[in-house]
């Protein structure tokens, strides 16, 4: 008999969604509902045949099968060795796994970052430059009037959050929803987000910073030249007086500003923007997150350590120093000698010189499936999939905190991240203790 | 667990009216016992001989768990790289002054004799953030309580006057949160910061909702104490930190004046606490204008018991400001033009933050702090005032031992004084205060009125026979004392010990553990319970983005969980 789960919570992107239904039978899962082409995929395609189901570990070059406490126990061995490790990657997994992450990373006086580094990096140093006017996403369900995605795609990266958080939706002072609100893209290209709304603003690449520093100025009643990045002065115009004059505007705002030209001082003038239009009126802003937990992973690190990412405990005590204490540039420079890379394929992303470093050192690779990185690691684990596998927390792209539901069993013998890092954790501690 | 017997202490334990007399004390699993019940030969004997013995200290309010001060760490890596602790072999390590992680600030209370928190805001959609805090703040038992004075659905009842639907739903969100009680910021002045506005007095409508302030104080008040909360409704008051607020602050007294206290257990008096209530106790119209009005609220205080306070003590220096109240934060953005964190947090709350520096140059800071101390030195019964800083917002709490030196020594305050701006002089009464705190007044305003105004009375804020032995021993003899001698004695305690067990020694942590959480469960009348769930079920599903069985914090976030049963089934 098929069993219907509900109220099951999608561990794919930042979005979250908590209102799934799951239909498993024999401990498979037979059909979700409720859910995005994305999440969807998630969930049926576990069980592939790149489901990594027994641990291995390199012999004269080749990856062959060993028992976990042979892997464990090599991966200590690695971690202990190493005299400046790097424990990278924890966005696709959940936060009870990254707190022992951090103690490890202590314990072994390593460097832990993750895929913040390369995503929404650039976000964080600007928020400590001059702050963030924020909510969460039901604030803006319920009265935005305005909402503006500016490098960003949600149809295609977060198929169900204009539908179910920002745009469509009906909200306590948005009784007819979509009719109640003007949508705004501003973007490189001509995207599926874009055909929906009502004002499309086509930018030159990298003129982002052009571009918010006249909407800054056109708010204030200062006069602009004819066309800025590409957008004609009346249009900025006409967008900064309905800026003015909306109740509650929400921008967000994707990898296409973070990533593109001055980076960090783009997302610094995009974040003055937003607290500036609280002259007129209420302006919320807020990164789109990609994975799942990447904001838990955040959240996790600064009250254990004090800070949010590229964490270093070389000295005994945190330090954070992004561009030294980051993962690609600590990698790029040569400093790190051992590798533990947890849910994530930095193989697959990092730059063509770091993922070359990456390979010449010793790495352990925990994860679900196959991946390029599964593939040059020197001890690969095999871990059930949060979320689906095994139940924890992730943080929503908005900082609300949900449990993660575990729907099945994870294949025999396959143990969550958390419990393959608590057993590295305890063999380190036994490596040090008897040496 | 050995059994230990602290020997040949001053002790002062208010709630059992001692007063400095050398006491032994014996613990036995966990809890203080008779002597006779303890084999002397077996026990660990601790000499107290010429040191003071008091029970564990205990915060009333301070933010140290959960998004806002989570935000702080984020966006102020300076404040990080003030002060870092490295790892020990106990201790982890950790960084922050005014914003410290969380391993840290366990370590550092518990080095002050602390051993028991209330984080005071807990937004309820995020309380599984500040539950998962608290489970990584070592060594000292922790409440967090439930943000509810913006609640749109506390607003919707009791706008209606159905204050027992709201009571059921205020039982509901106690619960599914586990929070400790009913906490109100600003209330009705959030919502309106939604759309940039704010409510201005007591009597100005929230936008939409329609219902005033005094209505929804009122109206959590009675349902507090139909509830038989053992703590009052905790209160951070309306127009907070404005110039002039006074008069707002005593009308907010009078609101609950008729409403009689009724806690299911303990004797506290009070129907209302006002917190860090230095921020309400202003004067004049304008920043020049401002003075102190401190001297009318004790007035009011003194000759009213259903009102206690904490002061929320202006530390010069450094810190970062942080609160539910939007409007505020965005004011002192306007103020400062340091950067500015704001939230809001759907159908609940909202909050912000500021780094924040009080200059002892600075006329209307050096007010502030007078106003403080002076409310502490003003009002005549301990157990009504209580130490406090808003931690971190009028500063970080490792300066507790400072504010001791001051409220025990008229010469340690003037000796501060003469380095703050001349207007205290003129705006303020501090100069005229003889006043000075014994030992016995420290252990009341620090512990025991703590643990009287929270209703926990029974366990805790005292050293008699069945309470929880949480003792703080300081290396302080009282027929010695002076303010220096003070301030370094309760900055390092000799000895903590929480829940029978020696955690710090020497000033030094010697062991660390997950401390406990207490959190309370009123049970209303099922039928009532059922008609609440039927009426807000809707108001879930179509405006919260969380689904209604996902809200509730799961029992794993609780690890040591003490639950409070409460029956609270007369309301119908």
């Amino acid at each position: 008999m098929p069993t219907v789960l509900t109220d099951v919570v999608c561990p794919y992107c930042g979005c979250l969604c908590d209102d799934l239904e799951v239909v498993i039978e024999n401990n498979k899962i037979i059909e979700t509902r409720s859910n995005c082409e994305l999440g969807t995929k998630r969930f049926m395609e576990i069980d592939t045949q790149a489901r990594l189901k027994a641990p291995k570990l390199r012999v004269n070059g080749e990856l062959r099968e060993a028992t976990l406490d042979e892997a464990v126990r090599k991966a200590a061995e690695i971690l202990v060795k190493a005299k400046r490790p790097l424990l990278y990657g924890w966005s696709c997994t959940e936060c009870e796994a990254i707190r022992v992450g951090v103690q490890l990373a202590e314990e072994l006086g390593g460097i832990i970052d993750n895929t913040t580094t390369i995503c929404h990096g650039p976000t964080t140093l600007a928020l400590q430059e001059v702050g963030i006017s924020t909510c969460t996403l039901g604030e803006i369900k319920n009265r935005a009037d305005m909402v503006i995605y500016w490098g960003c795609n949600p149809m295609h990266a977060h198929p169900r959050h204009i539908s179910r958080y920002t745009t469509f939706p009906k909200g306590f002072f948005r009784e007819r929803g979509q009719e109640n609100r003007t949508l705004v893209v501003v973007d490189v290209r001509y995207t599926d987000t874009a055909k929906l709304a009502k004002f499309f603003l086509q930018i030159k690449p990298n003129y982002d910073y052009e571009l918010i520093s006249a909407f800054r100025l056109a708010i204030r009643g200062h006069k602009l030249p004819e066309n800025v990045g590409g957008v004609p002065r009346e249009k900025i115009e006409e967008i900064a007086k309905l800026m003015k004059t909306s109740q509650f505007v929400a921008i967000f705002f994707g990898l296409g500003v973070t990533m593109s030209g001055a980076k960090n001082r783009t997302i610094d003038n995009i974040l003055s923007l937003t607290r500036d239009l609280h002259m007129f009126t209420k302006c919320v802003i807020m990164p789109m997150r990609g994975h799942y937990n990447v904001e838990g992973f955040d959240e996790v690190v600064t009250w254990e350590t004090g800070f949010p990412y590229a964490v270093d405990f070389s000295r005994g005590y945190p330090r954070y120093n992004p561009g030294e204490t980051s993962a690609i540039e600590a990698l790029t420079r040569g400093d790190v000698d051992a590798a533990l890379i947890v849910a994530s394929d930095p193989i697959a992303h990092f730059p063509k010189e770091t993922t070359r470093q990456l390979m010449s050192i010793p790495v352990v690779a925990i994860d679900s499936h196959e991946s390029l990185t599964t593939e040059i690691a020197d001890v690969v684990i095999p871990a059930a999939i949060a979320g689906i596998e095994v139940d924890g927390t992730a943080y929503r792209m908005d900082h609300v905190p949900i449990r993660l539901r575990k729907v099945i069993d994870p294949p025999k013998g396959v143990l969550p991240d958390r419990e393959i890092l608590l057993r590295i954790l305890e063999k380190v501690r036994e490596m040090k203790a008897a040496a | 667990m050995k059994p230990l017997i602290i020997k040949n202490g001053y002790v002062y334990d208010p709630l059992n009216r001692i007063n400095g007399e050398r006491i032994d004390i014996a613990i036995k699993d966990g809890k203080i016992v008779e002597d006779r019940e303890i084999n002397q030969a077996e026990a660990e004997v601790i000499d107290a001989t010429n040191k003071v013995v008091m029970p564990g200290g205990i915060d009333i309010h301070t933010h140290v768990a959960g998004y806002a001060i989570n935000s702080g760490r984020l966006y102020r890596p300076e404040d990080g790289h003030t002060l870092l602790e490295p790892r020990g072999s106990v201790c982890r390590s950790g960084a922050g002054y005014s914003v410290p992680s969380t391993f840290i600030t366990g370590y550092r209370y518990a080095r002050m004799g602390y051993t028991m928190l209330c984080e005071p805001a807990m937004p309820p959609l995020l309380a599984r953030h500040t539950h998962e805090e608290l489970n990584d703040i070592p060594i000292v038992d922790t409440v967090a309580f439930t943000l509810l004075g913006n609640n749109w659905i506390v607003m919707q009842y009791l706008k209606k006057g159905e204050y027992e639907k709201c009571a059921a739903f205020v039982a509901w969100m106690l619960r599914a949160t586990k929070g400790y009680t009913i906490k109100l910021v600003n209330p009705g002045g959030v919502e309106a910061w939604a759309w940039r506005s704010n409510v201005k007095n007591l009597k100005d409508p929230v936008p939409h909702f329609g219902i005033t302030p005094a209505e929804i104080i009122r109206g959590l008040s009675i349902v507090n104490e139909i509830l038989r909360l053992p703590h009052s409704i905790h209160l951070h008051t309306n127009q907070l930190g404005v110039p002039g607020n006074f008069r707002i602050t005593m009308e907010t007294f009078e609101l609950t004046r008729d409403i009689k206290a009724n806690p299911f257990k303990g004797k506290r008096q009070q129907s209302i606490h006002v917190t860090h209530a230095q921020f309400s106790a202003y004067g004049g119209d304008s920043w020049k204008t401002f003075e102190s009005e401190a001297e009318e609220i004790a007035k009011y205080v003194n000759t009213h018991s259903h009102v206690t306070i904490d002061i929320g003590q202006v530390i010069p220096g450094e810190t970062t400001t942080m609160t539910a109240d939007g409007p505020l934060e965005y004011n002192l953005h306007s103020l400062n033009s340091l950067k500015w964190i704001n939230h809001g947090i759907e159908l609940e709350t909202g909050g912000g933050l500021v780094p924040f520096i009080y200059s002892k140059s600075n006329p209307v800071h050096s007010v502030q702090w007078a106003v403080g101390l002076e409310l502490a030195l003003l009002i005549e019964n301990p157990f009504q005032v209580y130490l406090s800083t808003d931690h971190p917002n009028a500063g970080p709490f490792i300066r507790y031992p400072k504010i001791i030196s001051w409220l025990i020594s008229k010469k340690a305050r003037e000796k501060e004084i003469q380095e703050l701006h001349p207007a205290i002089g003129k705006r303020a009464t501090i100069m005229s205060i003889d006043r000075e705190y014994s030992l016995y007044d420290i252990a009341t305003v620090t512990r025991s009125g703590q643990a009287l105004a929270l209703g926990i009375s029974d366990a805790k804020g005292h050293l008699g026979v069945g309470a929880d032995a949480d003792v703080a021993i300081y290396d302080l003899d009282p027929n010695n004392i002076t303010p220096d001698r003070v301030e370094k004695a309760f900055s390092r305690a000799m000895y903590t010990i929480k829940g029978g067990e020696i955690v710090v020694k020497n000033g030094e942590v010697v062991k660390e553990f997950v401390g406990k959480r207490f959190w309370v469960n009123p049970k209303v009348n099922e039928n009532l319970e059922r008609t609440m769930l039927r009426e807000i079920r809707r108001t879930f599903v179509q405006y919260y983005t969380v689904n209604m069985a996902n809200f509730p914090v799961q029992d794993v976030y609780v690890p040591l969980s003490a639950e409070i049963k409460i029956d609270s089934t007369a309301i119908s």
